[in-house]
């Protein structure tokens, strides 16, 4: 039974998806994008109740047999990440009832949601699947799917950003491509769990080393870690902010998550540790963490802030993964989770300032907190969340970090960590400094009827969907129970114990 | 009612206040009726708490959750925290009763929502006085940063949110830089964070390391106000007068020295700081904060931030005490704690009465204003001698005690009679710019008015009971006394 | 050494296409021609597939008795559906940069990165 139900996972968007392109009603649309993402939501809950105690769920796509047939393979990483991806898609969903009418353009509502249920899909299929190369169609279908929701952003700049993804996100998608063909070269084999278990037999093949390099940059690009993230600030300051929420809590994490696969089933982490590459993703993401929170604290403009910090963040989680001992791999993990609800919270107080006041330019906000008390009250707590106080989620994950970093006396990965942090206290400050204490200025509003309500109040839907996230980044720095349990089980069973 | 059972109640009772408070909002009687049952009920759970202390053993303390392990939000009872907590919940009652008067005769907006923060900051008061660990402590020191801003911000104006943005940008600033790290590089050494009469970093730290950790956690708290993170107290003074009287002479200023005083004594150990001569240098600190504040005190006109400056100093005689490590001090340091929050609390209320009633607020405009508000300018001047130290006032004894402690000191003697002048010359410093302002007022020339017209009767009540406890600490200081000596090698 | 450059010819066109639609991608400023670069290095890809297939002396994988080696058809398989991510992303491309077109009336990077610096 349980069997059954993982496929459902990427059935459901997969049938619902072009169902929803014929509408245009927005109404018919959300609904049928909330009913999916809450299905989704319950089937992932379910089944990582069933693997978190160290159990798998094995799934056989079409009863072929592996390694021939598509198998899904689903243990307590790939549940934790499925869980991830579609908490946020029910988030977001709540989030773009009112955004989506604002931003988009009336008739495309339904193709909007359509795409965004792609997307859904491809993130899933991406944690779902045991199969590299079908890996790879999933990684294009998301892929895909958030070039054309970025492009739907209304700022022109959208466009291009979207379309430099779209370059770059190729190039990473096609060297992935050309990987995967090195390793099927040596091992004749598509199935990462047959890949691995044969790979002393093929290792010393030269296609080896290439196939891994060409799988890191690929995934590397998608993952925007540095120096592979110059698509990821304009893609998430420019895209509809719905879909900001989205892949900056998701898109990122479902690519480091392939990265933690490919690093630890795919390749024995005997294999790599000789090839430094623990040492370059560990100089990687300290740098990634200092140049990300220094960039983000350059910008004048909230969004881009904000995905400058995701730079920032995804260096903490190499830096987990690169520790390879017990802490970091939770750290890493959890970091995943943590950031994800911190920054999708902190993207829906971005969204809801948008709506407002129609621009998230700081020189424009000037004291707007007074006209949106609450939305800044979660932003600030979401952004205490991200500094790391304790009390709050952020907290927990760069304590994990700490210990491990500190337990291998890797002072200069303590003093990256301390370095961001302070940043991050900076580019926030900066936020709260403009939105807040600076003297109030009248706010410039185009485009909108007098008399629109919208202008006084923010609507309901997204003050749920803000809370919701706020609340989640205070109630997982205090009841660590779930991420914790989650995330050791998966350093346990990379590791091994 | 078992130990345990009063301490969550001490934590309890002032949130189930804040919600009803902020449920009252129609009814204006009720809802302040409400502010002074809460108080009363929290100052008799600490009371049982004190008359029942005998019975505190190490079962008395419980667990909220654990977010990684050995890393838990847990609350005990201790004495100190025990002697923090009746102080604070004791003048919460004689602030409801000011504030009530206070806020109706200013005609104050939103005093619902001020009361309900009220309540939210003494929970957070009680956490920080009853936390079990470090951690605990930081989550709590944060938490009351945080939820004193709206109140330091009441006003609204742009003025008060200057003042709230220098507030929360050095209070949340410095914990974040130097106190998080701190506690972080003290869990490592240490491997617990928990608070252990003695210290628990004896033996484990590398006894180099302990000056700048010392200097991290102190730099780090800077509610205890040391130089040269002092500034945000003068600018909290733009709050109403009794959030300026309760928690900036009272609860946060002192969550600040307590946090200090806990610090050095469980988790550094004095015995360690003795044995390493760490504070040779670091005394000095403190010291030229008592100076230099003195100095700043005597410059500023406005009577709210000469109380501050005021403040300044006197909160560094407490880490004066804890610096000096010896029994007396700690003892001392321990009731300044209590003597030092009755006197300046007098003193706000009176200065808050003098603005309420004659709209005054500097120093200089206050000639002869003694003849026209008697009543006020004695509980000033009272105020005054107890801060001073002299006898008859409850401030004396803590005085007497961190001299006793400074003679005891046992260090290199450039910095032993640096300590010794630095207490002898700012009581004199204390005499000339607390004293200078009742003696203005009762005999300076006055404008010929004389008809006597004196603050609201709900905030004359409120003035006299810090003001006559005062006295009575005086002749009985046993109650601060006892609790203190329970901490002191 | 002759021998291994010949052996591997295929690999060398394989190559030489990949470099050049890498090249193309890189240093044209035209949209439209960066997406041709883009769509010459995937095909390349699905040709570095195709060949993979390709076994010595194999002939096409129709099971029948006469034949004892066949060609590896899976590579072929697997490109079915490269290929149609391929097509996917540049219809998806050029949908973009006639937007891109609307929104500022070229197709020119370098014209566009000025404007949006203006702006």
């Amino acid at each position: 039974m349980t069997e059954q139900i993982t496929i459902l996972l990427v059935i459901i968007p997969l049938l619902c998806a072009p169902i929803t392109a014929i509408f245009k009603s927005h109404k018919i649309a959300w609904a049928i994008t909330f009913f999916v993402s809450l299905c989704c939501l319950l089937i992932s809950s379910y089944i990582l109740l069933q693997v978190i105690d160290g159990s798998q769920v094995i799934y056989e796509l079409g009863g072929w047999q592996p390694p021939w047939g598509i198998e899904y393979k689903i243990d307590s990483l790939n549940a934790f990440v499925a869980l991830i991806v579609s908490v946020m898609a029910v988030v977001s969903t709540v989030f773009a009832y009112a955004s989506v009418q604002r931003e988009i353009d009336d008739d495309l509502y339904g193709l909007f949601y359509a795409a965004f249920q792609l997307c859904l899909l491809g993130l899933l299929g991406i944690a779902l699947t045991g199969d590299i190369f079908n890996l790879f169609v999933f990684l294009e279908i998301s892929s895909l799917s958030s070039y054309a929701l970025i492009s739907m952003g209304s700022n022109r700049k959208a466009l291009t950003a979207a379309f430099s993804y779209l370059i770059l996100g190729t190039i990473g998608a096609t060297f992935f491509l050309i990987g995967v063909g090195f390793l099927y070269a040596a091992s004749g084999s598509l199935n990462i769990f047959d890949i691995a278990s044969r790979f002393e037999t093929y290792e010393k093949m030269q296609l080896v080393t290439t196939s891994f390099i060409f799988i890191i940059l690929g995934i590397g690009l998608k993952a925007a870690i540095f120096p592979l993230h110059s698509w990821l600030p304009n893609a998430y300051g420019y895209a509809p902010s719905v879909i900001s929420i989205f892949l900056a809590a998701t898109a990122t994490k479902v690519s480091i998550y392939v990265l933690i696969r490919v690093l630890f089933d795919v390749y024995p982490m005997e294999y790599w540790s000789k090839l430094l590459i623990p040492q370059v993703l560990l100089t990687l993401g300290c740098v990634a963490v200092i140049y990300g929170s220094v960039r983000a604290w350059q910008q004048n403009e909230i969004r881009r802030l904000l995905a400058f910090s995701s730079v920032a963040q995804i260096g903490y989680i190499i830096i987990g993964l690169a520790l390879l001992s017990h802490s970091g791999i939770t750290s890493a993990i959890m970091h995943m989770f943590n950031h994800a609800v911190i920054k999708a919270t902190l993207f829906m107080a971005a969204g809801m300032i948008l709506y407002r006041a129609r621009s998230t330019t700081l020189s424009d906000l000037g004291g707007f907190a007074v006209n949106m008390p609450w939305t800044f009250a979660a932003l600030f707590i979401a952004g205490l969340s991200l500094i790391g106080v304790p009390g709050t989620a952020g907290f927990v994950s760069k304590w994990y970090l700490l210990e491990g970093a500190v337990a291998q006396q890797k002072w200069f990965v303590v003093i990256s960590i301390a370095l961001g942090s302070v940043f991050a206290v900076a580019y926030l400050w900066k936020i709260v400094d403009a939105m807040y204490f600076s003297a109030q200025r009248k706010i410039h509003i185009t485009k909108v009827k007098s008399g629109d309500i919208s202008l006084a109040v923010a609507p309901k839907s997204m003050s749920v969907a803000l809370w919701t996230g706020a609340i989640a980044c205070i109630y997982f720095g205090l009841f660590t129970k779930l991420p914790t349990d989650a995330a050791k089980s998966v350093a346990t069973a990379l590791l091994g114990s | 009612m078992t130990i345990t059972t009063a301490l969550i109640f001490t934590l309890v009772i002032p949130l189930v206040g804040a919600i009803a408070i902020s449920q009252l909002k129609r009814y204006e009687n009720l809802r302040d009726g409400a502010t002074l049952v809460t108080a009363l009920c929290l100052f008799a759970v600490n009371v049982y708490l004190f008359v029942n202390r005998d019975l505190i053993t190490d079962e008395a303390n419980f667990t909220l959750v654990e977010p990684i392990d050995g890393l838990a939000i847990a609350f005990s009872l201790n004495s100190f925290g025990l002697l923090f907590a009746l102080v604070a919940s004791g003048l919460w009652i004689a602030t409801s009763i000011y504030a009530i008067g206070y806020m109706r005769a200013h005609h104050e907006k939103h005093q619902t929502r001020f009361f309900t923060l009220f309540a939210v900051a003494i929970f957070g008061v009680m956490a920080v006085a009853y936390s079990d660990n470090l951690f605990t402590l930081f989550l709590f020191y944060e938490f009351l940063t945080v939820s004193t801003y709206p109140l330091v911000t009441h006003s609204g104006t742009q003025a008060a949110k200057r003042g709230g943005r220098t507030y929360i940008f050095i209070l949340m600033g410095t914990s974040i830089l130097f106190f998080l790290p701190a506690m972080i590089i003290t869990w490592f050494t240490a491997g617990t964070l928990d608070f252990v009469q003695g210290g628990i970093l004896q033996g484990k730290l590398d006894s180099a390391a302990l000056l700048p950790l010392l200097l991290l956690f102190i730099l780090g708290i800077s509610k205890a106000g040391v130089m040269p993170f002092h500034k945000w107290l003068p600018a909290a003074m733009v709050a109403p007068t009794p959030v300026s009287a309760l928690l900036h002479a009272v609860a946060v200023v002192k969550a600040g020295v307590f946090s200090v005083v806990k610090i050095v004594v469980f988790i550094f150990g004095t015995d360690f700081i003795n044995d390493v001569h760490a504070n040779d240098w670091l005394i000095y600190l403190p010291a030229i904060t008592i100076l230099a504040a003195s100095l700043i005190a005597l410059t500023k006109d406005n009577l709210k931030e000469r109380l501050a400056y005021s403040t300044v100093s006197q909160l560094s005689y407490i880490v004066l005490g804890a610096m000096l490590a010896n029994k007396y001090a700690i003892i001392g340091a321990s009731m300044h704690i209590a003597m030092h929050a009755f006197a300046k609390i007098a003193l706000f209320f009176a200065a808050g009465a003098i603005l309420v009633t004659m709209h005054k607020t500097k120093v200089s405009e206050l000639s002869g204003l003694g003849k026209r508000m008697p009543f006020t300018f004695t509980v000033f001047t009272i105020g005054t001698l107890s801060i001073i130290g002299l006898p008859f006032f409850g401030g004396m004894w803590s005085k007497w005690y961190l001299l006793s402690g400074a003679l005891d000191y046992q260090s290199i003697s450039i910095t032993y009679w640096f300590v010794l002048s630095t207490l002898a010359i700012s009581s004199m410093l204390n005499i000339y710019y607390l004293l200078s302002i009742p003696m203005k007022g009762f005999f300076g020339a006055s404008d010929g008015n004389t008809s006597i017209q004196e603050a609201p009767t709900a905030c004359l009540i409120g003035m006299a009971i810090p003001t006559l406890f005062t006295l009575y600490l005086f002749f009985d200081p046993s109650i601060f006394y006892v609790l203190s000596a329970a901490i002191a090698p | 050494m002759i021998e291994y450059i010949l052996g591997h010819f295929n690999y060398w066109l394989i190559i030489t296409v990949m470099m050049v639609g890498l090249y193309t991608l890189i240093s044209r400023a035209n949209l439209m021609k960066k997406l041709a670069g883009l769509a010459m290095f995937q095909t390349a890809v699905i040709l570095f597939y195709v060949s993979l297939g390709k076994v010595t002396g194999g002939t096409v994988p129709i099971v029948d008795d006469q034949f004892t080696i066949y060609s590896n058809p899976l590579p072929q398989v697997l490109m079915l559906t490269a290929i149609v991510v391929g097509v996917a992303t540049t219809a998806l491309g050029f949908a973009l940069v006639i937007r891109i077109k609307e929104a500022y009336d070229t197709v020119e990077e370098y014209e566009i990165q000025k404007m949006d610096s203006d702006s």
